[in-house]
């Protein structure tokens, strides 16, 4: 019985997903011109090469003209960090340490992530200093450098992540961004405004705050996730 | 434009295809492996719909990360989704309660 | 020899395996009784709804969001540029959904340390 009326809600869902996406045409342009922009894509096209002078236009949408939301949204994953944190939380004996894996790797994987791990970490930060000229970003460098850390949790027992540095790098990443919004809003009267000269595009330093941005979204990205990555994988076995 | 359709079909199918695998599998540790592949595909989605952006997102967080919490989950609780029912009362004293000093 | 409507064989196979993908997670949500499993469904439907997404901005023939050197042209002539609204959105999505995922399995080990039982149907006292 339950199963057939969770079928008829799933085709109902499905019926009308179906109608309603028939309606839109998949690949027809609904930005319109971009030289007298009437939507905000639009908007954001043709504004950015000369208003911000960056090459990437999703970077200059997500750190510049949504950069708020932005703020809010490395809010939430400190939040989800610390709820993780809380919710798994297990009085530790003084110094005791719980190793990230039960059983140590073989060699091969413990040599060869050793070889690779510098490499992981090159790659996020090219990622996230060259947001605003190729694809990436604070929050992909971020995730690969998190990545990295994985790596070296996984392969080595008592490689440890030092706790106190991964909040100095958090903290120090979030008050450097609300300062430069802060520093935005005193100079320009406006919460993240570009104060700084803005180059010309595809030059690295280019885009006035914007890759001073994306550099402190992507230590503090990379600092929550490997936060959460250590908490997780140091949970206390029962 | 062929090849990037022909692409998008054979991956569609198999893209629907493991999210059925995901789904059905009792084996947690099976289905969490066919998850990654979904964001593996859907990866190959974006970068064929023209969002490189979202596509490299989605390869960093959908794929490496999600998929090592979903398996240090199952680490920590049961591997096999039709489980035998235990026994034994539930226990306070394994739970973390925080001690009052 | 008469021309293929590509774009329109694309549709079915994005707007299709989006809404498969968003129809299968709501299955599992409401199906399945073990925790994990559900958690799961959650993340196949966040992916599905980010498909739909990225779809909808689609513009045929489009390149990426991103100018070149000589790109500065292109605002006026030249190949139209996809609509970048919808992948900043789901740009932020993504993110927003791991962390959405990593609290929810949280509670998942939490529950079964507490009731040594992932299942929901086994799960018989509320009070934890």
């Amino acid at each position: 019985m339950k199963k057939l009326l969770i079928i008829l809600l799933l085709a109902v869902v499905g019926y009308f997903l179906t109608v309603s996406m028939s309606n839109i045409k998949f690949g027809a342009n609904r930005m319109g011109d971009l030289s007298q922009p009437k939507t905000v894509g639009a908007f954001y096209l043709s504004k950015t090469p000369g208003e911000l002078s960056v090459a990437n236009v999703i970077t200059a949408i997500v750190v510049n003209y949504r950069g708020f939301d932005t703020l809010g949204e490395v809010s939430v994953l400190f939040l989800a960090a610390t709820g993780l944190g809380s919710i798994l939380y297990k009085k530790k004996k003084k110094g005791e340490h719980i190793p990230t894996v039960n059983k140590p790797s073989s060699a091969l994987l413990q040599a060869g992530s050793k070889l690779i791990f510098p490499a992981i970490l090159v790659l996020g930060a090219y990622v996230f200093i060259h947001g605003h000229l190729t694809p990436g970003g604070g929050f992909q460098g971020g995730a690969i450098i998190a990545t990295g850390f994985l790596l070296m949790m996984m392969s080595y027992k008592d490689f440890t992540m030092n706790h106190s540095v991964i909040t100095w790098v958090e903290s120090l990443a979030g008050i450097t961004f609300a300062s430069i919004g802060l520093i935005g809003l005193i100079v320009d009267h406006s919460f993240l405004e570009n104060f700084l000269p803005i180059g010309y595009i595809n030059d690295l330093i280019s885009g006035g705050i914007i890759p001073l941005i994306y550099v402190a979204v992507g230590f503090k990205v990379a600092a929550e996730l490997s936060g959460v990555l250590d908490t997780l994988l140091s949970i206390k076995e029962k | 434009m062929l090849f990037y359709t022909i692409v998008l079909i054979i991956l569609a199918i198999i893209l629907l295809g493991v999210a059925i695998y995901a789904v059905v599998q009792k084996d947690l540790l099976y289905a969490v492996i066919a998850t990654g592949v979904i964001s593996l595909i859907l990866s190959v989605f974006f970068f064929i719909l023209q969002a490189p952006d979202v596509a490299l997102t989605e390869a960093a967080i959908g794929i490496a990360l999600t998929t090592i919490i979903f398996i240090i989950t199952i680490r920590n609780t049961s591997r096999m989704e039709d489980e035998m029912p235990l026994d034994h009362e539930p226990n306070s004293e394994s739970d973390n309660q925080v001690e009052t000093k | 020899m008469d021309t293929i409507d590509y774009y329109q064989i694309m549709s079915i196979g994005v707007y299709g395996s989006a809404i498969g993908l968003i129809l299968i997670g709501l299955y599992a949500v409401l199906m399945k009784k073990h925790l994990t499993k559900i958690v799961i469904g959650l993340s196949i439907i966040d992916a599905g709804i980010n498909l739909l997404f990225i779809a909808i901005g689609y513009i045929s023939n489009g390149t990426a969001p991103i100018y070149s050197s000589q790109g500065i042209d292109l605002v006026k002539t030249g190949t139209p540029m996809v609509d970048p609204v919808p992948q900043a959105l789901v740009l932020t999505a993504i993110v927003i959904g791991f962390g959405v995922t990593a609290v929810a399995l949280s509670l998942v080990i939490r529950l079964y340390r507490h009731h040594n039982t992932a299942r929901i149907d086994q799960i018989k006292s509320l009070k934890w």
